[in-house]
């Protein structure tokens, strides 16, 4: 199971990237994805959206089940990754590639709530 | 997954990196890393599922008499005299006295002092039961006999036919002749003796192999040798949502009357028989209409229990699932009379209401498309 070392991680199985702006990339790990199985619709939110950190930010369908994707920060929504609505199944094939939503994050202080790879993989028993 | 009954073919489906889950007491194989790739596998070429957690019974009579036939004609909802050649089989419920489905099968006609069903993993211990129960009362004076030394593959697709011929070299012509829902016992052949039935539950042609539990590893292996794809739990039900077969326990159960799960025509209530549950089909009528539904706009999955809004009054979704031949979601509607194909309804899915459009069953039938968008 792949887990870059150059992000970051949530219990609840997001993977984030601080970019040199301070944008956040948001997308799901190799290990929600396989778990989830062939993912067939995504439901992201519009961009603009003020979010908790915490609360249901997206919608995953696989064929198997509907599941959350949270935000790991608080803050606004900047983009949504379009591509993804015509080719859902790219988070299968590539979780860190097919990213799904950028964030302005509103509080430094909740970066310190997020796992290094090595912490994230010990949280999921691997 | 200690505690889990494994199938003779648990081994293999390991070796080739299943992903295994619970599925009704049994350790059985969801996918072997996509389930949408089965599915297409299937309905491109040939893929094979083990269903050996399926049941096998065998129901036994007096040689030279029609006992099995007279205790089939009282226990199920089929016709069974409908089977006039060995070599025949047929899909059939078992009802309850109140109309309720017991359990779907296939019975197949081997002899007349021999008949044999095929039940659903989940409830073979309770069937068992229950005809055992209707044979003691009724003093039909059959015997039954769970075969749990067999073990079952099916192999369905276009190319499926082919890879199954070419492993019975000695029977292939009489199996190759077989129509739809005929089988042939084949006692020789280089895995023993098999029971191969042109049946499936996908839309596609293919057969189901029935055969010793110890010969299934070395038919499995010889099946992926001629390019036979390993095929999940997760892909045999949207092929079978697909090909509008109804699943026991999500589409029809002990409370829900074959007439209300679009499954009229394999209830005989035109010849005189009286059988389990008849007075109470007779009585009740039919109470809904059972339709696929297409999904309008991509707005999620359709999935069980999600509330149907008609102008009728609400139903509700027995089954769901995203069809990668549609490109969108389908399901199984229970839906209040006086709904009608071609109606457009609207599904609550996450409490948003979206647009589904009733359609005719099935959505797909030889890889083919029966059902257009909305």
């Amino acid at each position: 199971m792949k887990l870059p070392a150059d992000l970051k991680y949530t219990a609840s199985h997001e993977w984030v990237r601080v970019e040199p702006d301070g944008v956040i990339t948001i997308g799901i790990t190799d290990h929600a994805q396989e778990a989830l199985g062939d993912i067939v619709f995504l439901e992201l939110p519009t961009e603009g959206t003020e979010i908790a950190a915490g609360k249901a930010l997206a919608v995953i369908e696989s064929v198997k089940a509907a599941s959350d994707i949270y935000a790991p920060i608080s803050g606004e929504v900047l983009e949504i990754n379009e591509q993804l609505a015509d080719e859902p199944g790219a988070v299968n094939a590539d979780p860190y590639a097919a990213w799904l939503l950028k964030m302005k994050p509103s509080s430094e202080a909740e970066f310190a709530s997020l796992m290094d790879a090595e912490a994230y993989r010990q949280s999921i028993g691997g | 997954m200690t505690d889990l009954r494994k199938t003779p073919l648990y081994a293999m489906h390991c070796a080739s990196n299943a992903r295994i889950v619970d599925f009704g007491g049994w350790a059985m194989p969801l996918h072997y890393g996509s389930q949408l790739d089965e599915h297409h596998a299937v309905r491109a070429t040939a893929g094979m599922f083990d269903v050996s957690h399926m049941c096998v019974v065998d129901i036994g009579g007096t040689v030279g008499s029609d006992d099995v036939r007279v205790f089939l004609r009282y226990a199920l909802a089929n016709n069974i005299d409908k089977l006039k050649i060995p070599g025949r089989a047929l899909y059939s419920c078992m009802l309850n006295a109140r109309g309720g489905v017991v359990d779907d099968l296939i019975v197949y006609y081997i002899r007349e002092d021999l008949f044999r069903i095929v039940v659903n993993a989940a409830t073979a211990e309770a069937d068992i039961v229950w005809l055992n129960q209707l044979n003691a009362e009724g003093e039909f004076g059959v015997t039954l006999m769970p075969r749990r030394d067999l073990a079952m593959i099916a192999v369905q697709g276009p190319h499926a036919s082919e890879k199954v011929l070419n492993l019975v070299p000695a029977v292939r012509a009489a199996a190759a002749a077989l129509k739809p829902f005929g089988f042939a016992l084949a006692p020789t052949t280089p895995y023993g003796e098999m029971l191969l039935a042109r049946t499936g539950y996908t839309g596609e042609d293919g057969f189901e192999l029935m055969l010793a539990a110890e010969a299934a590893s070395a038919v499995w292996s010889k099946l992926i040798e001629a390019g036979t794809r390993p095929c999940g739990l997760g892909a045999r039900d949207m092929l079978r949502l697909e090909a509008g077969m109804n699943l026991y326990g999500q589409d029809m159960d002990m409370d829900t009357s074959p007439l209300d799960a679009g499954l009229e025509w394999t209830v005989d209530l035109v010849t005189a028989r009286d059988f389990v549950g008849k007075r109470a089909l007779l009585h009740a009528g039919c109470q809904a209409v059972f339709a696929g539904l297409i999904l309008c706009e991509s707005g999620g999955v359709l999935r069980a229990q999600q509330t149907v809004l008609t102008a009728a009054g609400p139903g509700q979704i027995t089954s769901g699932t995203f069809s990668p031949l549609l490109q969108r979601s389908i399901a199984f509607a229970r839906l209040p009379l006086g709904v009608q194909v071609g109606d457009t309804v609207q599904v609550q899915i996450r409490n948003k209401p979206c647009a589904a459009r009733v359609v005719k069953l099935p959505f797909v039938r030889h890889g083919k498309a029966l059902v257009n968008g909305c």
